[in-house]
């Protein structure tokens, strides 16, 4: 028996020859750039590559022992523990993209207020993080937190609060129920969510704008108060424009290597270690290049399963692909 | 309370909440100026204030003339290297990104929910994640000194947003045009060249944008691969001098806003693409 559907699907590739030749610059630049290292460390993770090996590319094959040793916490670098890094980097995603989600949303809808004044002049203020380099903001920040010289402690002081906290340094968990967040927790966290807020207040304006007026003149008439407006209306229409935004959040954030490498540094102790920030370690300065393309391929898994989660939960790419 | 009074009220209360934001905006960039400026080239600042007695653009001075304390190497010359590397990055991105994207947005070919899908996914990939099989292929290939391998690398890094942002906004180009002119002789090449090109001019512009600040900010990979520091960039530059502990807060700060001024004027002249364009897909869906 002949199978028809390969010949139509060589028939189709054969009819579309033009859109191939359209893609082939990019699909070279991604084959040299992306596929073939991510090849090479399919190979690496599986061998003992160090440093030596950068002369002469022969290390030996070791099976899963990089995975085993990455797994079970036994890599030689200080301070690196494979789970602690993980949860951690779970929760620090989900606090930030709630603190965005809901400042940006607010200020969205402060500044979507009927016959509230000013809204031009304040939103183009409100978008200035946005417009920054996050890694500048990033280390403007790192040096806000300075425990003597920083403009928290100065303002802190200022405001007769207590002021000489150790931002950066002290391994103790500030609000004791939540006792594996130390203070650098909170110092990256007012970072990202300073760098965040301004993305989110973006989409939910627009997203605010395209909901007609006559549902809420209906509702009023109706008699509902703004807080059922805010519930039954608002809320409602803007999740499916959120959806793709959040999603976003969700990758940006959980990949946020700015922020925590250039404020925190992963310390105190490794405690505020986020997966790509121990990554980048394990290379530069430690030179584990085994163990690095071991721990890269399960960041990589860890990620697909993040987006495809997301993906589904929120429908973001549905109506786009 | 009449209704008039009540809504005086609300919006008070929402111009405090408001104003209360733009502070904590505000904050840290009024704080970086206000150290930029100070005379006493202090090493560590001691004081919350805005324009400093006796401000002056000492700092700045001494950023152009020895901006990088371990060689001898002109703020020109970094200069010259950051331009070249977003530029290169911002040129090759959108001409590779738009051709890519006409073929995904305009032809039902085999492989090309599979090949959107994928770029996405590698989108979503942190360059740590691949940055050890990446430090070994350029150092074993002696590609590591090169400001083109750089070029080349961050190109594939802001090629999958390229591709998603362009082929979204062509999607939206009405394919009358284009078979109106196919009807009239014309073939696709001039097609995608004469008609879906200037009438994606926004969209082009924020992908030319994305890449340039991309390649003018990027530091880590930089820092991992360039040794020679007359092939560094402005951004690793203003990286090492935070590692450096002696270095005067003043010039860390005078140093920061000449690296950001760039990003700032470019963001604030096409603000109103970058926001459509980023949200295209969230306002379609």
């Amino acid at each position: 028996m002949v199978d028809y559907s390969d010949v139509a699907l060589w028939e189709r590739v054969r009819r579309n020859k033009l859109a191939y030749r359209y893609i082939l610059p990019a699909a070279i630049v991604m084959a040299v750039v992306t596929a073939y290292p991510i090849i090479y460390q399919l190979w690496m993770a599986f061998t003992n590559f160090s440093i030596i090996h950068l002369r002469d590319p022969h290390p030996d094959f070791v099976g899963l022992r990089n995975f085993i040793r990455i797994l079970k916490n036994q890599v030689t670098l200080e301070n690196f523990n494979f789970w602690r890094t993980l949860s951690f980097n779970v929760i620090w995603t989900f606090v930030n993209v709630f603190f965005h989600v809901i400042i940006g949303i607010s200020l969205a809808v402060a500044l979507n207020t009927p016959r509230f004044a000013l809204k031009r002049f304040y939103r183009s203020f409100l978008i200035v993080p946005w417009a920054v380099p996050a890694y500048i903001s990033a280390l403007i920040w790192r040096n806000m937190f300075d425990s003597q010289f920083g403009a928290i402690n100065l303002l802190l002081a200022k405001l007769g609060l207590p002021h000489n906290i150790a931002w950066l340094s002290n391994p103790s968990a500030p609000i004791k129920f939540f006792s594996i967040l130390p203070y650098s927790f909170y110092a990256c966290l007012i970072t990202n969510v300073w760098l965040g807020i301004a993305f989110m207040m973006v989409v939910a304006s627009g997203a605010l704008q395209s909901i007609p007026k006559e549902m809420y003149e209906a509702a009023k008439i109706d008699g509902a108060s703004e807080r059922q407006q805010f519930l039954h209306i608002t809320l409602p229409l803007i999740r499916f424009a959120m959806a793709p935004a959040i999603m976003l959040g969700i990758v940006w954030t959980f990949n946020q290597f700015n922020v925590i490498y250039l404020v925190s540094g992963g310390g105190p102790l490794g405690r505020t270690e986020i997966l790509v920030t121990q990554a980048y370690k394990l290379v530069n300065p430690s030179g584990l290049f085994g163990i690095a393309s071991a721990f890269g391929l399960i960041v990589f898994l860890i990620l697909l399963s993040v987006t495809l989660l997301t993906n589904r939960v929120t429908r973001a790419t549905e109506s786009v692909i | 309370m009449k209704p008039k009074a009540k809504e005086k009220f609300k919006h008070l209360i929402l111009h405090l909440y408001v104003i209360f934001w733009i502070a904590v905006a505000l904050f840290p960039l009024l704080w970086i100026i206000s150290m930029a400026l100070d005379p006493r080239n202090i090493s560590k600042p001691t004081t919350l204030t805005l324009i400093p007695p006796g401000a002056t653009l000492d700092s700045f001075k001494q950023v152009f003339a020895r901006p990088y304390q371990g060689a001898d190497v002109s703020f020109a010359r970094l200069l010259w290297n950051s331009l070249l590397v977003a530029g290169g990055t911002a040129m090759f991105s959108v001409f590779i990104g738009a051709s890519a994207s006409y073929a995904f947005s305009r032809f039902k070919f085999p492989g090309r929910q599979t090949g959107m899908m994928s770029f996405l996914i590698i989108f979503m990939l942190p360059t740590s994640a691949i940055l050890a099989p990446l430090f070994v292929i350029l150092t074993v290939l002696h590609l590591s000194t090169s400001l083109w391998g750089l070029i080349f690398a961050y190109t594939s890094f802001t090629l999958p947003f390229a591709i998603w942002n362009l082929k979204g906004y062509f999607d939206t180009v009405p394919k009358e045009l284009e078979e109106a002119a196919l009807v009239d002789g014309c073939d696709r090449n001039s097609a995608f060249f004469r008609i879906i090109l200037p009438l994606s001019t926004p969209a082009l512009a924020v992908t030319l944008l994305f890449g340039f600040m991309n390649g003018w900010t990027e530091w880590m990979l930089a820092w991992t691969f360039l040794s020679q520091p007359k092939s560094f960039t402005l951004a690793m530059t203003l990286y090492n001098m935070v590692g450096q502990w002696n270095t005067p807060w003043s010039s860390f700060a005078a140093f920061s806003i000449l690296v950001s001024v760039p990003i700032l004027i470019i963001w604030f002249l096409l603000q109103k693409y970058i926001v459509s364009g980023l949200t295209l897909g969230g306002v379609k869906g």
